[in-house]
């Protein structure tokens, strides 16, 4: 139980250091490693928390894939030139900070209150729909539902991704001039008559091809 | 104080959304900040499902957990895509000069 208590606390307070981070560091680059370090503290505290399949899912989805994202856009886009600038406003003088804090510490105490205050709604407990059995892993029991209830969800998240990728690809893509391409029509469409020149050689003279 | 309970989850998960909320408020920095500040709320309601689904013993938010995962990446990709080109037509993806919609 201590042990538990303690390595909560030492994961959630890298979680929350690493995400001041990722807003406050003056390099971008600096700023998605720090994103990586939430993501990895906090799927620490799932694994810790019993939902391993969530955590795993976690660090492959966020920290193989989205971090490594967010690292090469920001390796591509030429941002060095920012470094230096921090909070600083061109045009405000930093009027927005105040403001910016002020809203953020209402939403904050807001959502405070809320953890405070609230309750269980009274027949909660019987209209639980899927329960956590413990006989089998939690990756097991994930898999029973969601490939039998949750199978057209499933399948529209498939095609969410879909689209994502169909879309980033078109909106990046852009045509180059003075690059050589493959043309397949051209190649399919090629006929013997145009490939292969019959020519009459003569004798001691050899075939001249004209270009 | 020892005997970690749903008030402790939930107390993280609103710090950490209040961060991302921060991060997306003060940020002049460039529109990359903004989509992992994102990515941190985003995070924090991840955290909010999880917890509520072990502490009720109730395996739906670990789902609903998922499907966020899936749309999260979606979106990162996409807003990823976006910056790109932006990017490439007005070389600059500093937060104050980008005002095409004179917000």
């Amino acid at each position: 139980m201590i042990a538990h208590s303690v390595f909560f606390y030492v994961f959630s307070l890298i979680a929350i250091i690493s995400a001041v981070m990722v807003t406050v560091s003056k390099n971008t680059v600096h700023s998605v490693f720090f994103l990586i370090l939430d993501f990895i503290s906090i799927s620490c505290l799932f694994i810790m928390i019993g939902a391993e399949f969530l955590g795993m899912i976690m660090l492959i989805v966020y920290v193989g894939a989205v971090a490594v994202l967010f690292l090469f856009v920001v390796m591509m886009l030429n941002v060095a030139e920012q470094k230096g600038q921090w909070f600083s406003s061109r045009w405000d003088g930093g009027t927005h900070i105040p403001i910016g804090l002020l809203v953020s510490l209402i939403i904050f105490f807001e959502l405070i209150i809320v953890i405070g205050g609230w309750k269980y709604k009274p027949d909660l407990l019987n209209s639980l729909s899927i329960d956590i059995s413990t006989e089998v892993t939690n990756t097991r029991s994930i898999g029973n539902v969601l490939y039998t209830d949750y199978i057209h969800l499933f399948q529209i998240s498939g095609m969410i991704l879909l689209v994502a990728m169909i879309g980033a690809i078109v909106l990046t893509y852009r045509e180059r001039a003075g690059v050589k391409r493959q043309s397949y029509v051209k190649q399919i469409s090629r006929e013997r008559d145009e490939g292969v020149d019959l020519v009459e050689a003569e004798r001691n003279k050899g075939v001249k091809i004209d270009a | 104080m020892l005997s970690i309970g749903l008030g402790h989850y939930l107390t993280l998960a609103a710090i950490i959304f209040t961060i991302g909320i921060v991060g997306i408020f003060l940020n002049r920095k460039n529109v990359i900040v903004i989509l992992m500040s994102i990515e941190l709320i985003l995070l924090a309601v991840n955290i909010n499902l999880v917890a509520f689904s072990i502490f009720i013993n109730d395996l739906s938010g670990q789902i609903f957990t998922l499907f966020i995962l899936t749309v999260a990446a979606a979106e990162a990709a996409i807003g990823l895509a976006i910056i790109v080109v932006y990017f490439r037509n007005s070389d600059t993806i500093r937060v104050e000069e980008i005002k095409n919609l004179k917000g």
